[in-house]
């Protein structure tokens, strides 16, 4: 009599065990499949990042460039590749004789290298920018002036862009 | 429909280093997405913006594909004179885009004659 | 022995009947004190971007939505300003959305409402789902309740729409078989992937979406998110979309309406 009864409750804890396990299991294997399709899906296949020579040598060419009055500001960590805030502020007289008259903004992985192009002038009087850029993915962004005097500055930054939560073209 | 909208301060003074800030109304559609049916969406970006003021150039930006949707502009001008300011866009369909604004440059001081 | 049976017999009924029972009008998951905007769940940038009174990226459909807004149009050669006047008196009108149409009964929501009276009353021709002039002008309505808290009528005929809605908020649905409710109240601020997946809240609609890169309704939203669970969509106009929609506006009742909001 006794063992009869428990292998009656035994069975129904067993029952709703296999219940609870094969439901939270299978959504738990359907979540997890989900998101490797996902990653399949959206081809997070890198595109081949460009190194510093190749960025800055179709401007530079065989001018001086070096690494000074130049501050690139942008989020270490952009919230969305398709609209990232991006300054620069640029030391320079902007004087008749000494001034800055463009700036090259530069990408390491976008399929264009190059974002923008600024014309300036000793009329601008600061040549400081702001604007929004695309980036497709974690890079260095590089923002290259040329001087009057033909030679170049530079600033580079490194850009972490996370990945949008779903699949887009929603 | 509206184009841009342009932010400047609300005086200025001769002299003045001001910023300019600018928001076009522009897809920037780089070619490289999809629609919702599958289908390319063609390259449509701004192929260049000109600034001028009294017919002089005094800011140009060539954008391509890595700028943003309804791209913001953010640039000083020193302040000369008062005049008209021009902004006129460009895009891959050559359709010309263009703000006026009538800029207000006040004197440094009573005393000193207006330029120009 | 018997009783033993009987008595678990009456427990797995009763324990099964409590589980499949629907959740009563008033019963809220989220309590009306711990309600956030999705704006809390975005990330430094975009929360900058919508407060950058000049440059957030909605203005510009903002600023054609208050222009549209004065155009003469149509056979009546009437603006919307002609019969509403300025858009400030607009005031409150977007949060009385989704709302029951009395000429046809149905629960419209407030482009709904405009795509009507364009028709009806202006006699113009009619603007397509989701269209830049459409999205543009109930973003300068609800630009005129901005600041205002959500709120929502769910009693007469309003009540079996919320009852809908609460119901497909609540059932798991789409190939990966998530309700609405699995994440939006039992998950949020956890991670979804990358992003800290919000509590869903409906009070920035119509928003400017930067993976979209333009202004978006929150039935495009609502019908996306049927594609992050692998659901069939609804068609565009479905009411199933709008009493969703109803029904997160009880939800969310108190937030206050952000425009332009921007999200990622």
């Amino acid at each position: 009599m006794r063992s009869r009864l428990v292998s009656r409750r035994h069975a129904a804890l067993r029952l709703w065990q296999a219940t609870l396990v094969t439901s939270i299991g299978g959504g738990w294997l359907r979540t997890a499949q989900a998101q490797v399709d996902k990653l399949t899906i959206t081809g997070l296949a890198e595109a081949r990042l460009r190194s510093f020579e190749e960025m800055v040598r179709p401007y530079v060419q065989s001018q001086t460039l070096t690494k000074e009055a130049v501050t690139l500001s942008l989020p270490m960590l952009a919230d969305n590749g398709h609209m990232v805030p991006l300054s620069l502020k640029i030391d320079s007289p902007m004087t008749e004789e000494a001034h800055i008259t463009h700036v090259y903004l530069l990408s390491q992985r976008n399929p264009v290298p190059l974002m923008a192009k600024f014309v300036l002038g000793p009329w601008s009087g600061r040549a400081d920018l702001s604007t929004r850029v695309r980036l497709s993915g974690n890079q260095s962004v590089i923002a290259l002036a040329r001087r009057s005097d033909g030679s170049f500055i530079y600033d580079a930054q490194e850009v972490v862009v996370t990945e949008a939560a779903c699949v887009d073209n929603g | 429909m509206s184009s841009a909208r342009l932010q400047v301060p609300p005086r200025i003074v001769q002299g003045d280093v001001f910023k300019l800030r600018l928001l076009v109304n522009h897809p920037m559609d780089s070619g490289f997405l999809r629609d919702i049916d599958g289908v390319l969406i063609q390259r449509n970006v701004i192929r260049h913006l000109l600034c001028t003021l009294n017919g002089r150039e005094v800011f140009r930006v060539e954008p391509t594909t890595g700028v943003a949707a309804n791209p913001l502009f953010e640039f000083y001008l020193r302040a000369t004179e008062s005049g008209e300011m021009l902004f006129r866009w460009v895009d891959d369909k050559a359709y010309i885009g263009e703000l006026r604004h009538h800029l207000v440059v006040e004197p440094a001081n009573a005393s000193k004659p207006t330029s120009n | 022995m018997r009783l033993f049976a009987c008595r678990l017999y009456l427990g797995v009924v009763l324990a099964g009947l409590v589980f499949s029972l629907p959740l009563q009008a008033q019963q809220r998951i989220i309590a009306l004190d711990k309600l956030q905007s999705g704006l809390n769940f975005s990330g430094a940038e975009v929360q900058s971007l919508q407060a950058d009174e000049f440059a957030n990226p909605g203005n510009i459909a903002l600023d054609n939505g208050n222009k549209l807004w004065a155009k003469p149009d149509g056979n009546s050669n009437k603006s919307c300003q002609s019969c509403h006047g300025e858009l400030t008196r607009m005031k409150g009108v977007s949060i009385r959305y989704p709302a029951i149409d009395k000429a046809s009964g149905k629960l419209f929501n407030l482009e709904d409402r405009i795509r009507n009276c364009r028709v009806k009353n202006q006699k113009a021709p009619e603007w397509a789902f989701e269209s830049d002039e459409l999205l543009a002008v109930s973003l300068a309505i609800t630009s005129a309740s901005r600041g205002l808290p959500l709120q929502a009528n769910i009693e007469g005929a309003a009540k079996s729409h919320f009852e809908n809605g609460q119901r497909i908020f609540m059932t798991r649905q789409g190939q990966m078989n998530l309700a609405c409710t699995n994440c939006h109240d039992q998950h949020y601020g956890q991670k979804l992937f990358t992003d800290p997946l919000s509590q869903g809240q409906a009070n920035g609609y119509p928003l400017y979406r930067i993976d979209w890169q333009k202004v978006a309704s929150l039935e495009r939203r609502l019908r996306f998110c049927y594609t992050g669970v692998k659901a069939e969509i609804p068609s565009w106009g479905h009411s199933d979309m709008r009493d969703i929609s109803l029904y997160l506006m009880w939800r969310g009742q108190g937030l206050p309406v952000e425009a332009p909001a921007v999200r990622k």
